[in-house]
């Protein structure tokens, strides 16, 4: 096959790449806009995912129909930072409520000591 | 055999990533990707001492589902909350959900997906792990929050791990 793909492919690759960046930039003029800390660390999971799942099924879609049989090895990529992605995000909330009870700041206390508390 | 293979399943799918990443079930490659399937899980035994009992594959499929799902909608939802965040800021805060969940592996799937999640960052369980401290994007009816979480998340998790 040639390089010459049929428009009904052309088409939801270009809408998907679209959207996918879309979902990037929407994540990062987040990541600028929100006001506390942990408030800014939501927006970046739209490019981890559905921006990543985007790019992974135009690739998919555009691979498969350039060599005319599933090329499916991009979905690896959302697999493998749903996998991730979590590690880095719990370890960034955990340090940021730490250093933010250290500093007195308003978060909620511990919720394992306040339980002991309790029940003593 | 259980000596040789601790996580059989590890081995297969690391045998599969292999195969899938290189793109050709060739000889050589297969045997490399057994190599790896062989080893590695050998190497991390002494990190994963929990041994993992899953069950229910209908349920796991149904989660992953629900979890693509979400996912999608949740997304729709920060992605506006952002672009509205000069007319209506979002109402972030944490919250407590009371957990039944006990599991550590079930445990650690469920922060996974809460954090894959846009939305809702998982911050702190209780060293009991009876409560886990959720911070959520946009929050409206914490009940409500709560009473869906557990029935979307907790409950198909406890059936799988539990």
């Amino acid at each position: 096959m040639s390089g010459e793909l049929s428009l009904w492919v052309e088409i939801p690759v270009a809408i998907l790449l679209l959207l996918s960046s879309l979902f990037a930039l929407i994540g990062a003029i987040g990541l600028v806009r929100m006001k506390d800390y942990f408030q800014r660390m939501h927006p970046p999971a739209l490019a981890s995912t559905l921006g990543a799942w985007c790019v992974a099924l135009a690739s998919i879609i555009y691979f498969s129909a350039l060599k005319s049989g599933p090329v499916l090895h991009a979905w690896l990529i959302p697999i493998l930072l749903a996998i991730t992605v979590p590690v880095t995000t719990l370890l960034l909330a955990r340090a940021a409520l730490f250093r933010k009870r250290m500093a007195g700041d308003d978060v909620p206390a511990e919720v394992s000591s306040r339980r002991s508390e309790r029940g003593s | 055999m259980k000596r040789l293979f601790p996580a059989p399943w590890l081995s297969l799918a690391l045998l599969l990533l292999w195969l899938v990443l290189n793109q050709s079930i060739s000889p050589g490659n297969l045997l490399l990707g057994a190599m790896l399937g062989f080893c590695a899980p050998l190497m991390m035994r002494k990190l994963r001492p929990l041994p993992i009992r899953i069950r229910r594959p209908d349920v796991i499929l149904r989660l992953l589902l629900v979890v693509c799902r979400d996912v999608v909608m949740s997304n729709l939802a920060v992605a506006w909350g952002v672009l509205n965040a000069g007319r209506r800021p979002a109402r972030s805060r944490f919250i407590k959900v009371p957990l039944d969940l006990r599991d550590a592996n079930g445990l650690a799937a469920l922060s996974a997906i809460c954090t894959v999640v846009p939305g809702t960052v998982w911050s702190e369980l209780a060293l009991d792990r009876s409560i886990l401290l959720l911070h959520v994007f946009d929050l409206d009816d914490e009940a409500l929050f709560i009473q869906h979480f557990k029935a979307t998340y907790e409950r198909p998790l406890m059936e799988i791990f539990e």
